[in-house]
């Protein structure tokens, strides 16, 4: 086979190969589900949206102890936290990610795995966290601030359900 | 000289005849005749489960559902859902998340309508000191009653029926009152148990347990929608066992355990589909079976997501 005809049979099989490794490139796009069956963010009630307090507020980037509204949250996640490493400060009902995008709340589990990339795919496959409906259909996913309060997040001790009857207690 | 040989027969009665007369006599003495409605006969001639057809199966099933309504004063539904085809059912448990919390126990008790008194648990949590043996699990305590849990110095294991696809106790069975599905779950017919609980001494795991006398349950306590091999009301001197909540998972449910973990360590899923959550985690995680040396093959994995 001449060089010329190696040439042009590359270049055949490259245009036929092409659209393949497009939809190659797509797949691994869509790798990550635009978006996962979870129910509502557990907000305490009355609380979103942030906006109904916070439009026309003026925003205070500088960080210190909270002391009229939200004391109630003592940030225990990383050392040296701050509200604005999550939440966005020019439209408090989104959430916002390192690169500056915007999330919506119902989303935040793209905000926590900014940081916890193994736990978030682990999370997608369906191996972290609990699902709960059909093992061959659809699946209601939780989202990781149902069960890991966001700025305390380690989970809390719960007490258990009774022992079994021990065989001696048996009449 | 032909009518004097007839006579020889009637009189000298051989031991066959002997002992056929003698059994249907007896049996004649044993089967109370006062009671005998066409549901008790019914009862006493049914098949073997696997030997019925559609038609049969549907009438033991009409017969058991009145049975059961008369008992508890309300409508029992018993179904009959085959196992689906290219399923084979496995089941994770992420010991580095369980927090032996016993939410699964109780869960299992309300789905699958055990006994409260005498109790009877499916699920039994072992606790284990860290850092010691847990393959051996007669170290382990099952009474263990903290105020919280997780406690820092000990890990949990729960453990039930591990439907193992080469299991000792269907093998052991004298009557065939148990067998294997062809999606993986090891079940019995109460009907066909005799109580010899010869399978019990068979599991390796203590996953089946003993109806000493009638289960204790209230008639509002009872969850109605009920599977004839799984969680239907069960009779005095019978064995049972999880099945995986066949009632459920036939339907493409998950098991009442894996919804109720609060901890989400619970994982269900088809062991034959490439892309099930199974399958990911039996590929990529740590994973090892109970008493794997055993031979039994168990289809539960126990992993550890967290820490590789």
């Amino acid at each position: 086979m001449s060089d010329k005809k190696r040439h042009l049979l590359v270049m055949l099989a490259s245009f036929f190969l092409l659209p393949f490794f497009f939809s190659l490139a797509e797949a691994a796009e869509q790798d990550i589900p635009k978006k996962f069956f979870v129910p509502p963010p557990p907000f305490t009630p009355g609380i979103f949206p942030c906006s109904q307090c916070h439009q026309g507020m003026p925003v205070n980037r500088k960080p210190r102890k909270l002391e009229q509204m939200h004391q109630d949250i003592v940030l225990k996640h990383m050392p040296d936290g701050w509200c604005f490493d999550c939440h966005n400060p020019d439209n408090r009902d989104k959430l916002r990610l390192a690169n500056g995008k915007l999330v919506s709340f119902e989303e935040s589990y793209y905000l926590c795995g900014q940081c916890h990339g193994t736990v978030f795919r682990d999370w997608k496959v369906g191996l972290h966290g609990k699902r709960t409906g059909m093992w061959n259909g659809e699946k209601q996913y939780l989202l990781c601030v149902h069960c890991h309060w966001p700025h305390e997040p380690v989970f809390k001790s719960i007490r258990p359900l009774p022992p079994p009857m021990k065989p001696s207690d048996i009449k | 000289m032909k009518r004097e040989k007839n006579k020889r027969r009637e009189l000298s009665l051989d031991r066959r005849t002997f002992l056929k007369g003698a059994a249907l006599g007896l049996a004649g003495t044993a089967l109370p005749l006062d009671k005998a409605d066409a549901s008790f006969w019914e009862t006493f001639f049914q098949k073997h489960f696997r030997e019925m057809n559609d038609t049969e199966i549907k009438k033991v099933l009409q017969r058991l559902e009145k049975e059961a309504e008369q008992k508890y004063k309300k409508a029992i539904k018993i179904g009959n859902e085959k196992a689906m085809p290219g399923v084979l059912f496995g089941y994770g448990l992420d010991l580095s998340r369980c927090i032996g919390c016993r939410r699964c126990v109780y869960a299992c008790v309300d789905e699958n309508n055990q006994s409260k008194d005498p109790q009877i648990h499916w699920i039994t949590v072992l606790r284990f000191k860290k850092g010691e043996k847990f393959s051996d699990l007669e170290e382990s305590e099952k009474y263990y009653n903290p105020p919280q849990v997780p406690e820092k110095e000990y890990f949990y294991m729960p453990v039930q029926c591990q439907q193992c696809e080469n299991p000792p106790c269907v093998r052991s069975c004298p009557t065939q009152a148990t067998w294997k599905d062809p999606d993986g779950i090891v079940v019995i017919d109460y009907n066909w148990c005799i109580g010899c609980r010869y399978c019990m001494a068979a599991c390796p795991y203590g996953a089946r347990h003993f109806n000493w006398s009638e289960p204790g349950r209230k008639p509002e306590e009872i969850n109605p929608n009920t599977h004839y091999l799984g969680n239907r009301p069960r009779y005095k001197g019978v064995v049972e066992k999880c099945t995986f909540c066949i009632q459920r998972t036939r339907n493409g449910r998950y098991p009442a355990c894996v919804e109720a973990c609060p901890v989400g360590a619970r994982k269900f899923g088809n062991l034959l589909d490439p892309n099930s959550e199974m399958r990911y985690l039996i590929e990529h995680k740590r994973v090892f079976r109970l008493k794997e040396a055993l031979n039994t093959n168990p289809k539960f994995y126990y992993f550890f997501a967290y820490g590789r």
